[in-house]
């Protein structure tokens, strides 16, 4: 009899994982890297490592169907003339018609203009669809220019400077052959089928005296009364923050790492760039240093879901969040009703990521007609809207529960962390503690 | 706004002057921006510049606007129709993104001249610094005398000529513009390639030589530069270009 214990079972490494080795053997076999959309896909400190306190005797809540929470936002009034007013603090992020099916960009017009919200362009310019089916859209100042004129700077209402993205901070852009049709192409003035890359930086300034300059050119050229935001990508917040509101920004925008991408190697958003967490307080921080919290709005983007999260956000400081992600699922990116053909593109349900390659079972992140045709913009953005609704809804019964009348009025003393890094990164004390890392650090942590 | 009239050359130009000494740069650009369709009043002077950024960007109009001065950052930038004459030297951007219409700069031009620009044409009667034409989308550019480095980097469409030489990486990354230089290439970049004269690009340049106020120089003299197309789509062999 032979004596089953003295078998060793056969263990796999924790380094070399299935996924480290697969990866290795793809890239010898391929001799290309990763490219795909979507953001970070690891474990990351997130807003799911807080809780809220929630009202007690020291507090009281608010009464959930009579008393108010407001949740309207104004951004954008330090200095133009005409600043957005926002019915909720959600927007949505810039995503570029190229990456995005003509479609697609018409429902997220249509769902964020039932839900009193923004939309915003992307590389690739501004299309007619979103411009007539946004109530009020931002336009996008990348540093490819594609598209841009000053036709569409004067009929947007409001400009988004794009420095970086969470995604691929320091990063430029790509749309692959695949995705260039005849009209993309003639946006981009690029010939049909090639790779377009995106340059990382912009043509005609460099660093933060010369974005001063160009900010007050893009004022000048729409007499003042747009907006102008700055748009980076997570690394460095408290600094880029503080420069961006010296060179002039109504509002800055923060994209963590998590944030979408419409095509990236996969390097780049696993391992450039700090969690969306990581970003809020030393944005926050940099604000109040200066004077202007709550006068240069701030946005965050980079893994936003659910009302629970909007709510942290804003408890944190933060002004009004963006969705990217979020808002392509909820218009029926990722469907499992689409299985069958995810499973032909080996991959499944939840996890496609490859929205360069243009074959989006679910009609979103493509250019190909057919597939275009399965997105019914109408029935889209309702969809979107519906989910912007909820998620306000969701913000609000957290807010009432902390008792607070706007969601503006929550702030960091309503939450409490689950692990030492989200306390370490959000400034707020572990649960059932008063005590959070870098509490007593007199130097201020975040610098 | 408007503060007087100028005396150029014996005549008097009965002509809007805007003098930056004592009016806004706001006062101007708006005063560019307001002029109503059919107005008779097509032509503006501004005096006293002295580096000022942003004069006379986003013009819409087919009007004339003489600066007697020099210029800071992205002068004419986004121009659309306007006929914008710079009589000094220009700091960065000028021309940027222009749409249509002409800029001219009696001097030099700084880095970036006509970055992004999709239409019309941009003449430097100096030389232009670095990164001229940077990605540009159309536009045509035509430089009296030398080009800094990395001009025409990623530049997509349009044609940029330079009657001196050209410093180092031009055309860096390039797509479809044209480059036309007469004098010494330091060196080229990634994907930029010497390319034939033919009758074709012959009559283009001719063309632009003229529009450029260009005399005595023939097409012929020039060497015309553009994409070998290799890195149009993506190859592995070819990383170290990219
Ligand atoms: C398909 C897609 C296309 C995008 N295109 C752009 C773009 O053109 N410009 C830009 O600044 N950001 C772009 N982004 C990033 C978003 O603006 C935003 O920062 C990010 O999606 C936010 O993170 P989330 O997706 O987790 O909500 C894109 C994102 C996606 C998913």
């Amino acid at each position: 009899m032979t004596y089953s214990n003295a078998y060793t079972p056969p263990r796999k490494s924790a380094t070399f994982d299935d996924y480290a080795l697969a990866e290795i053997r793809r890239a010898a076999a391929t001799g290309i890297y990763d490219i795909r959309g979507a953001g970070a896909k690891r474990k990351l400190p997130h807003f799911d490592d807080l809780l809220f306190l929630g009202a007690s005797i020291s507090r009281y809540p608010l009464e959930g169907y009579r008393e108010k929470c407001e949740t309207s936002v104004v951004v954008g009034s330090r200095f133009a003339k005409k600043p957005i007013h926002l019915k909720i603090p959600v927007t949505i992020a810039g995503m570029s018609f190229g990456a995005l099916s003509g479609n697609a960009k018409e429902a997220l017009g249509r769902g964020a203009t039932i839900a009193g919200t923004t939309t915003t362009t992307g590389d690739g310019g501004m299309t007619d669809e979103e411009r007539d089916h946004s109530q009020t859209l931002v336009y996008q100042y990348l540093p490819s220019r594609y598209g841009m004129n000053p036709r569409d700077l004067r009929r947007a209402d409001a400009i988004e400077v794009v420095v970086g993205q969470g995604a691929k901070p320091g990063g430029g852009g790509m749309l692959l052959g695949q995705k260039i049709t005849d009209r993309v192409a003639e946006m981009r003035t690029l010939p049909k089928g090639i790779d377009q890359r995106s340059a990382c930086r912009h043509p005609d300034w460099t660093g933060p005296d010369d974005l001063e300059i160009k900010i007050q050119e893009l004022r000048e050229i729409t007499d003042w009364e747009k907006p102008i935001y700055v748009k980076i990508g997570g690394s460095r917040p408290y600094y880029d923050t503080a420069l961006a509101v010296k060179a002039g920004a109504d509002v800055v925008v923060v994209d963590g790492m998590q944030g979408g991408t419409a095509a990236t190697q996969d390097v780049f958003i696993e391992h450039v760039g700090i969690p969306t967490l990581a970003c809020i307080r030393p944005a926050v921080q940099a604000l109040q240093e200066l004077g202007v919290h709550r006068e240069v709005q701030l946005i965050v983007s980079g893994g936003i879901r659910s009302g629970a999260d909007v709510a942290k956000a804003l408890a944190l400081g933060v002004d009004a969040v963006a969705i990217g992600t979020a808002a392509l699922v909820a218009l029926g990116d990722n469907d499992p009703r689409w299985e069958e053909e995810y499973q032909k593109l080996n991959t499944t349900a939840g996890a496609y990521d490859d929205w360069h390659e243009g074959k989006d079972p679910a009609g979103i992140t493509t250019q190909d007609p057919e597939l275009s045709k399965r997105i019914d913009p109408i029935a889209a953005g309702r969809r979107l809207a519906n989910f912007l609704k909820v998620m306000t809804l969701e913000a609000q019964t957290i807010a009432r529960a902390c008792g607070k009348n706007h969601l503006h009025n929550l702030e960091p003393e309503d939450l409490c962390a689950l692990t030492i890094e989200a306390a370490a990164m959000a400034r707020v004390p572990i649960a059932g503690t008063n005590w959070f890392p870098g509490k007593n650090d007199s130097q201020g942590a975040l610098r | 706004m408007i503060v007087g009239l100028l005396f150029i050359s014996s005549e008097i130009l009965l002509m809007p002057t805007f003098d930056l000494a004592s009016t806004s740069l706001r006062d101007l650009n708006r005063a560019l921006h307001q002029i109503p369709d059919g107005a008779n009043d097509l032509n503006f002077n501004v005096i006293n510049p002295r580096g000022s950024h942003s004069v006379a960007v986003g013009v819409d109009k087919p009007i004339v606007v003489e600066i007697h001065g020099s210029v800071g950052y992205y002068c004419a930038g986004m121009n659309n129709g306007g006929i914008v004459t710079v009589h000094g030297s220009a700091g960065p951007g000028v021309a940027e993104n222009m749409m249509s219409g002409s800029v001219f700069v009696e001097g030099d031009a700084s880095q970036y001249a006509g970055a992004t620009g999709r239409g019309g044409l941009l003449v430097v009667k100096g030389n232009a610094a670095s990164r001229c034409g940077i990605s540009m989308k159309g536009i045509d550019i035509v430089v009296h005398g030398d080009i800094g480095h990395m001009s025409a980097f990623m530049g997509q469409s349009g044609n940029l000529v330079a009657l001196g030489g050209a410093g180092d990486a031009l055309g860096d990354s390039i797509y479809e513009a044209r480059l036309f230089v007469r004098g010494k290439v330091k060196s080229l970049g990634s994907d930029c390639v010497e390319k034939e004269m033919r009758r074709e690009h012959i009559k283009i340049l001719s063309k632009l030589l003229e529009r450029g106020g260009v005399k005595g120089v023939k097409a012929e003299e020039f060497t015309r530069y553009g994409s070998a197309r290799k890195l149009y789509n993506f190859h592995i062999d070819n990383a170290e270009a990219y």
